[in-house]
């Protein structure tokens, strides 16, 4: 008998004022008995709805069944069958848009805590887990992968498994893309992607950091040295501006640079040499994951004062609603239905304050979203003394400049149905081809790339 | 990692290293940088492709001693090697197609102004060199700079080489004295290079100067590196490191530049503390 409970089984969490104080992970996970409570609320449909809202497939009752079955290393092997980072998903997918949407627990109640099931399993594995890493046999063909971001990263991991010969080209001295810079630790543990890293290095997937390709090594060079095909997952990695007066003042970031200081370089530790300026009044633009990451971001690096500014609605807000629940819990700040016009500073060029106008919501737009419409003479000042854009990214031009024959379309390269681009041989896929979306759309992207180029090579 | 095969110092606040990065020096050219990281816990910093040797798949890179992470990377020596050596960045500057240019170095700023005139020089332009220093003893590549061009003038700020006055100085006189340049290309720090502007504005020459800005990754990724170029935002990274110097907001740049100066400052005390702690020590 499924577990009938309307509500999915609570998630311990540490404290909201203790954790606004601190980096680590926000979330415990489930216990095993938590657990096995939600993966009893499970009905196990047959047709399992869930599964074609995950854009890697992952057979989703099934790898429940075997929570309930008590046989953890199976409920792994299922998810690691379609999944190349498991731990990865079950913490930062946007869930509640992909297979809890469809859940048919949904339609009444609280969708089955499917990305809370999945983490557990992951995390099970790496505490538990045997490490014993399946080699595919080799097929002797080379395959060039541009990015260590999840795109590139599950690209490889399913050719690695197929027996290919795959090395991982990546720009930072430190493989994992948005993973490691992005992403907050408290969010996502860096050991835990280090983990999924190392595991693809040990199933024989090779990565070379510090390697920019466009600049050191140009796509036709790989060709020359013998890769057959080549994928590009060089991510979304242009900040926006809003072009408004006062964005080069000290003291406004893009949500990129401000994230990378704290999560790549470390800035928050003091043992790392990477500056950041610790602010007291901040104020984050844009409604999306990356904003709610860097708002609590500075909050944790001692903010007093942290405003999220966003020109719509919560409704409209593109982030996660679990990241927004927490955000408010965080003592985060809301200033909904506010659009930025100016940033002032003073003398020496440090930020002051940011200008703000009132919005109201008006007809829909191409997105489907009520667009905002400025109220006239609203105008008035926040006092911040730091002031972060995340207002989103396009993609990186530096492949895009360096390649012949590479068709894009505003920046975006452009691929057909199987990922492949203009270039024979050439495929691509994730933020460098839709702008800046999801981990797990990224993930879609390189897994379909990967069975692409398998089937490219040996109809050659 | 990355090793170092030559280490020289050039005067008591600037050194030379020869790297190898045989992928690095294969495709190098003058104007691109390199972005390098110490250790572990080091920052990443840019500094420019001041020379380069493809057979030998060498990069060398010259930088002042002004703070923590050049303090540490002073400390490594032949045989050492650093851990990450990211390359080559940015755009190569574009110098072809002129008569006579006006290389201007100021300072650390020489050692990337002397490979601009040597690739200057090595097309045809006829190439006078301006350097300036704050005394005699801070003099560096004298010899490299008199051979990469037609003339050099050598400056100091105190007047102790016998030639007292600054860059501008000189660059000033040569057009009073009826040198016609259709170049400048003026590397140093940021003052340094804003004087040179607005000089070679007054007397319409095109000036390309090689911005200096704080960066992180140097792909383009996190837009520190911003600057105003005529009234829109570029990246000194993916757009630059070279602009048009006179389209360039320098009061913006000036200003970003300082962002981190308090923590810079404290950082390298902290560490000279620890240095001559482990002096004492030993």
């Amino acid at each position: 008998m499924p577990n009938m409970k309307p509500d999915k089984t609570p998630m311990p969490a540490q404290d909201p004022i203790v954790r606004s104080g601190n980096f680590e992970e926000v979330e415990y996970g489930y216990t095993h008995e938590m657990a096995l409570e939600e993966a009893q609320r499970c009905l196990q449909c047959k047709h399992a709805p869930c599964m074609t809202g995950c854009p890697v497939h992952v057979q989703i009752p099934n790898f429940i069944k075997c929570i309930i079955d008590g046989d953890m290393d199976l409920a792994y092997d299922t998810i690691r069958q379609t999944s190349s980072l498991p731990a990865v998903c079950g913490r930062v997918c946007p869930q509640e848009r992909q297979c809890e949407k469809i859940c048919v627990r949904g339609i009444k109640h609280e969708a089955v805590g499917i990305g809370r099931l999945e983490r557990y399993v992951a995390d099970w594995k790496m505490k538990n887990g045997s490490l014993e890493i399946k080699k595919a046999e080799p097929n002797g063909h080379k395959v060039a992968i541009l990015g260590a971001g999840p795109a590139g990263l599950t690209c490889a991991g399913d050719l690695c498994a197929k027996g290919y010969d795959v090395t991982i080209y990546e720009a930072l001295h430190t493989a994992g893309g948005v993973l490691m810079y992005g992403i907050p630790e408290f969010r996502l543990p860096k050991e835990i992607v280090q983990k999924e890293i190392d595991g693809l290095r040990e199933s024989g997937v090779k990565i070379e950091t510090n390697m920019v390709i466009g600049r050191v090594l140009s796509i036709d060079e790989l060709f020359e040295m013998g890769f057959e095909a080549v994928f590009i997952g060089t991510g979304a990695g242009l900040p926006r501006f809003m072009n408004i007066p006062g964005e080069g003042l000290s003291g406004v970031y893009s949500a990129n640079e401000f994230l990378t200081r704290i999560n790549l370089m470390k800035a928050y530790l003091h043992d790392y040499d990477t500056p950041i300026n610790r602010p007291k009044c901040v104020a984050v633009i844009g409604g999306g994951n990356v904003a709610m990451d860097a708002a609590r971001s500075a909050k944790r690096l001692g903010a007093e004062k942290v405003y999220i500014v966003y020109r719509r609605s919560e409704a409209e807000m593109p982030a996660r609603l679990e990241e927004i629940h927490h955000a408010k819990e965080e003592g985060i700040i809301f200033q909904l239905l506010h659009n930025p016009v100016a940033i002032h500073g003073d003398e020496e060029g440090h930020v002051t304050a940011i200008e703000c106008v009132k919005m109201e919501l008006g007809e829909p737009d191409e997105s489907g979203r009520r667009s905002p419409i400025a109220v006239e003479g609203s105008n008035f000042n926040l006092e911040v003394d730091t002031v972060i854009m995340a207002i989103g990214n396009s993609p990186n031009p530096l492949i895009c400049q360096t390649t012949d024959g590479l068709e894009d379309r505003r920046g975006c390269i452009v691929v057909d149905d199987h990922m492949k681009t203009s270039r024979e041989g050439v495929y691509a896929g994730g933020d460098t081809v839709t702008g800046a979306a999801t981990v797990i759309l990224a993930m879609g992207a390189g897994k379909d790339a990967a069975a692409a180029i398998d089937e490219y090579i040996n109809s050659k | 990692m990355f090793q170092i095969v030559e280490k020289r110092s050039l005067n008591p606040s600037m050194t030379l290293m020869v790297v190898k990065a045989p992928y690095i020096a294969k495709k190098a050219k003058a104007g691109q940088f390199i972005i390098l990281r110490v250790n572990e816990k080091g920052e990443r910093i840019p500094l420019t492709i001041a020379d380069y040797d493809r057979e030998a798949g060498t990069v060398t890179i010259i930088f002042q001693i002004v703070g923590k992470t050049t303090m540490m990377l002073n400390q490594l020596n032949k045989g050492d090697a650093i851990l990450d050596f990211i390359g080559p960045l940015g755009k190569a500057s574009e110098l072809e197609g002129h008569k006579h240019a006006a290389v201007v170095g100021g300072g650390a700023g020489c050692a990337i102004a002397y490979p601009q005139a040597k690739a200057l020089h090595a097309m045809g332009t006829t190439v006078d060199m301006i350097a300036g220093f704050r005394n005699t003893d801070l003099i560096i590549l004298e010899e490299e700079m008199k051979a990469a061009s037609e003339h050099l003038y050598l400056m100091t700020d105190d007047g102790s080489n016998g030639h007292k006055g600054f860059v501008t100085n000189a660059l000033q006189a040569n057009i009073d004295n009826g040198v016609s340049y259709d170049l400048v290309v003026a590397i140093g720090p940021l003052p340094m290079m804003r004087a040179v502007c607005d000089l070679t504005k007054k007397a319409g020459i095109k000036t390309i100067i090689s911005m200096n800005s704080i960066m992180i990754d140097g792909t383009g990724m996190c837009g520190c590196c911003r600057l105003t170029v005529d009234g829109k935002t570029k990246f000194a990274c993916v757009d630059g490191p070279d602009f048009d110097g006179h389209l360039v907001d320098f009061d913006e740049a000036i200003k970003r530049n300082a962002t981190y100066r308090k923590q810079e400052r404290e950082a390298a005390e902290e560490y000279k503390c620890r240095l001559f702690e482990g002096v004492d020590n030993a």
